[in-house]
């Protein structure tokens, strides 16, 4: 069998594949990438040839503006791959965000999968995380520590409704990663019964239009530029964090400030965000499921990025298991998580 | 339980005012006694179980959970009560609710060597959000914005009750303070207080505004820039103990045993609590070196020595059982003139009634005070009754002129609540001798609404670099600085700390070149 640390090189600005010259979610252009997921901090612009799913392709094309139809990119379907340098690459559900995959790498009877970000619990705007056994288990580790128990998102889909009744005369303004997140809550709202329109930030219309067209329901969303502040009262808006203490909020009626994050369950982390409603709903695996993850997919070695590396290492000491931590750069998941 | 978590989670992150009060004037109408009143009493800091320490909750802990993954948590989430709460494993099975008075009961009950027990089964009981609740309410410091005065106004509007009367009795009843609901819900009398030592709600004044005053209707007392405190002795006879308020009826007795010590007599006195400064020959010194001496719940001898603490008395609300309060201010005035000499002269004094002879005297006078610790005047209506609150046209306090200054503006922050998308609070300096501009304060109010918005407007569009929710500025616009007294000070780069300082107004006509300098506004030091 072939040893990984001789065909994949983990780099601060990405992994890469050497046999097949390509990297993984580099953090800057180069010739051939394979992308995990839509975020900024793995899916950059200026890439020569990307390989990533249909739907993180048309992610990549509505932000960079990139031609899908005349690059060099390929789009594979979840379960399918391509082959290079004596390398087979596949992509399998990662349940992070719409288009979200896992890549499987095998090479010379060695398996490795790198998970981008994931998490276990059902979204409705994506497909499942499945786990895929694998030699190696790149994984990430945004709340690598056991404060980190995400608390049923249904629970939390009723704290932001209650507090709409609550206060009629308010808007609840719910900061939302763009990606993701936002399109999330809405459907998360849609299925707990909350038929009223909901209005988003312009910054949200595109991707949101993008889910739609990938089959998710979000029913009926109207802009809050294009409405009368009183309109707003006692209805649910969604904009990116960085709007929720903007200028911008001044146009809605005396807004309650949410804000949809994992980061949300440590109270000091709310309170340093102003957040009123802070709502514990996040895209990424909390320490159950990163624990979990790794007992059911069972590697022989665990390496560990994007987060909290050291509880996660941990862990896998006590549990017996070996790992390492991969230090990459270039994330930033304080908005995203 | 439940319903104190909830209580805690949206105090912590309410920040107006009036919804923290509808939120616990809510609580206390809706939660059954004795658990309302643990609960307040917790809100305000009020509960103290000595056998249960933080050193308890993290031992317990590392029976439960990894030190090292407890020491990695910790460090992110910065509280031990959260992290704790956080880590704690959820026991298996469905839980019934703790109730608060359940949990007090058992904390209270703890010894050092079963305490770590009694707090395990306490949390096995309880969800993450309980077990934050719970461990706040045992280890204090629940940091919710709660303070007793705010308690006291939810439980008047909670129950319909004047806050004066609520006031008063709040002190004299502990935790739960049954009695208190029971006279709140209209369920017993009014608890007699004949044998406790209570507060007494404090007669406030308000800023003078008009041209001038009668001084054959007001007597002008020089205004101290100290702390106002109510020193109380009860009990029938005298024989009760002694105890120290402020202004707001917290308790202060433990930061100033020696006052405690040495208040003996039978009554209840209003006056302001100073420290003599050596600086001062003796006499009373600034705020600065009073503040040395303030939020401390231990007072090491050196302290007692380097800052020792007097009280200058204006007022006699009871002397000897006899409540003064409705006389008028001439005969409580005379009364405490004869009843000053019964306390020892070390630690008590008689405020003196400035003896001006019209009031444009007494404008004279308070021109020229240079005492750093007078704040200005007091002008109190002389057929006056002790009132509490602040009624129209009985005191007034006439502050000294404030000092001003030219400051620049450096860094801007974000506001809170109202002013959330507001860069309201501002950093300002003055310049070195080196021509370098070190920060002397810091202010977020004396400006208008308007002003706000082009202040607002002025940071956004002159932003150098942003760090969290501070902007640094580029430094070029000149804010006139109006402040209260100016004090050395080793937490500043500039050596200085401005007391009360404020905006009075916008500058946009003078150069940044032209603001003060450092040595100007050490020449204004008290």
């Amino acid at each position: 069998m072939a040893k990984a640390r001789h065909w994949l090189e983990p780099h601060p600005g990405g992994l890469y594949v050497k046999p097949a010259d390509l990297w993984i979610d580099p953090s800057r252009p180069v010739a051939r990438a394979a992308v995990t997921h839509g975020h900024a901090d793995h899916a950059r612009s200026g890439h020569g040839a990307v390989f990533a799913t249909p739907e993180t392709l048309a992610i990549m094309a509505l932000r960079y503006g990139v031609d899908v139809e005349v690059s060099h990119n390929q789009a594979f379907e979840y379960g399918d791959g391509f082959e290079r340098g004596g390398v087979r690459f596949s992509f399998h559900p990662a349940g992070h965000v719409l288009g979200s995959a896992q890549i499987l790498m095998e090479y010379q009877g060695e398996r490795i999968v790198v998970t981008g970000d994931y998490k276990r619990r059902a979204d409705p705007t994506c497909a499942p995380f499945e786990v895929v056994p694998c030699d190696i288990f790149i994984t990430e580790a945004t709340f690598g520590l056991p404060v980190f128990r995400h608390p049923p998102t249904e629970g939390e889909i009723a704290k932001l409704i209650g507090a709409v009744r609550a206060e009629p005369d308010r808007s609840v303004l719910v900061g939302a990663y763009a990606l993701g997140k936002a399109q999330r809550v809405i459907a998360e709202l849609r299925g707990a019964g909350w038929g009223a329109p909901i209005y988003i930030h312009g910054a949200l219309e595109k991707m949101c239009e993008l889910y739609v067209m990938h089959g998710v329901d979000l029913g009926e969303l109207r802009l809050v530029s294009e409405t009368d502040k009183a309109a707003m009262a006692g209805q649910i808006v969604l904009a990116p964090p960085s709007a929720l203490n903007d200028r911008w909020s001044r146009r809605l009626p005396d807004p309650v400030t949410a804000m949809a994050s994992g980061w949300m369950r440590v109270r000091q982390r709310a309170r340093q965000r102003m957040v009123e409603l802070p709502l514990v709903i996040s895209d990424h695996a909390d320490w159950d499921e990163l624990t979990t993850t790794i007992v059911e997919v069972n590697p022989k070695e665990s390496w560990i990025t994007h987060g909290s590396e050291d509880g996660l290492l941990r862990w896998c000491e006590l549990t017996q298991r070996k790992a390492r931590a991969l230090h990459l750069v270039g994330r930033d998941l304080e908005e995203e998580a | 339980m439940k319903r104190f978590a909830a209580l805690i989670d949206r105090l912590i992150y309410t920040r107006s005012r009036n919804t923290k009060l509808a939120l616990i004037v809510d609580y206390l109408r809706h939660t059954p006694d004795p658990d309302r009143g643990w609960a307040i009493a917790a809100l305000t800091e009020s509960l103290d179980f000595p056998a249960v320490k933080a050193g308890t909750v993290r031992t317990l802990l590392a029976t439960r959970v990894d030190e090292e993954l407890f020491r990695l948590s910790r460090h992110f989430v910065g509280d031990t009560a959260e992290t704790a709460a956080l880590l704690w494993p959820d026991a298996p099975g469905k839980k019934e609710d703790l109730t608060v008075s359940a949990a007090v009961d058992a904390l209270s009950a703890a010894s050092r060597s079963d305490a770590p027990a009694i707090v395990a089964s306490l949390l096995d009981r309880l969800d993450a959000d309980g077990r934050y609740a719970l461990l706040k309410l045992a280890l204090g410091g629940m940091r919710v914005g709660v303070s007793a005065r705010l308690a006291k106004q939810a439980f008047a509007q909670a129950f319909d009750v004047p806050v004066d009367d609520v006031e008063e009795l709040w002190h004299a009843i502990p935790p739960p303070y049954a009695p208190l609901f029971a006279w709140g819900e209209g369920r017993a009398e009014r608890p007699d207080l004949a044998d406790v030592a209570f507060f007494r709600p404090f007669m406030l004044a308000h800023p003078l505004e008009e041209e001038s005053v009668d001084l054959a209707d007001y007597a002008a007392e020089w205004k101290w820039d100290g702390i106002r405190v109510q020193i109380v002795r009860g009990g029938r006879g005298g024989g009760g103990e002694t105890r120290i308020y402020s202004r707001g009826g917290e308790e202060i007795s433990g930061a100033f045993p020696e006052l405690v010590a040495a208040f003996d007599q039978d009554a209840v006195i209003d006056g302001e609590l100073l420290v003599r400064g050596e600086v001062q020959g003796g006499e009373a010194a600034s705020f600065n070196a009073l503040q040395q001496r303030l939020g401390r719940k231990v007072v090491s001898k050196k302290m007692l020595a380097d800052y020792p603490a007097f009280v200058r008395v204006y007022d006699l609300l009871a002397v000897d059982g006899e409540d003064l309060r409705g006389l008028p201010w001439t005969e409580r005035r005379r009364q405490l003139e004869a009843f000053v000499p019964r306390l020892a002269d070390s630690h008590f004094d008689l405020s003196q009634v400035i003896d001006a002879s019209d009031f444009d005297d007494l404008a004279e006078r308070r021109a020229g005070a240079r005492d750093a610790a007078i704040e200005g005047v007091m002008l109190k209506r002389r057929d006056a009754p002790y009132v509490a609150g602040r009624r129209a046209g009985l005191w007034y306090k006439w502050k000294r002129d404030p000092l001003t200054a030219d400051c620049v503006m450096m860094y801007a922050q974000r506001g809170n609540g109202r002013r959330a998308s507001f860069y309201s609070d501002y950093t300002f300096g003055c310049w070195s001798d080196g021509g370098e501009l070190l920060p002397v304060g810091k202010a977020y109010s004396g400006f208008t609404d308007e002003e706000l918005k082009w202040l607002d407007k002025f940071v956004r569009d002159n932003t150098l670099n942003r760090f969290g929710p501070v902007r640094e500025v580029e430094k070029s616009l000149v804010l006139e600085v109006a402040f209260d007294s100016i004090h050395a000070s080793k937490r500043h780069k500039s050596g200085l700390a401005m007391r009360f300082p404020r905006i009075s107004r916008i500058r946009r006509d003078k150069p940044a070149e032209e603001a003060d300098r450092i040595a100007a506004l050490q020449a204004m030091v008290t």
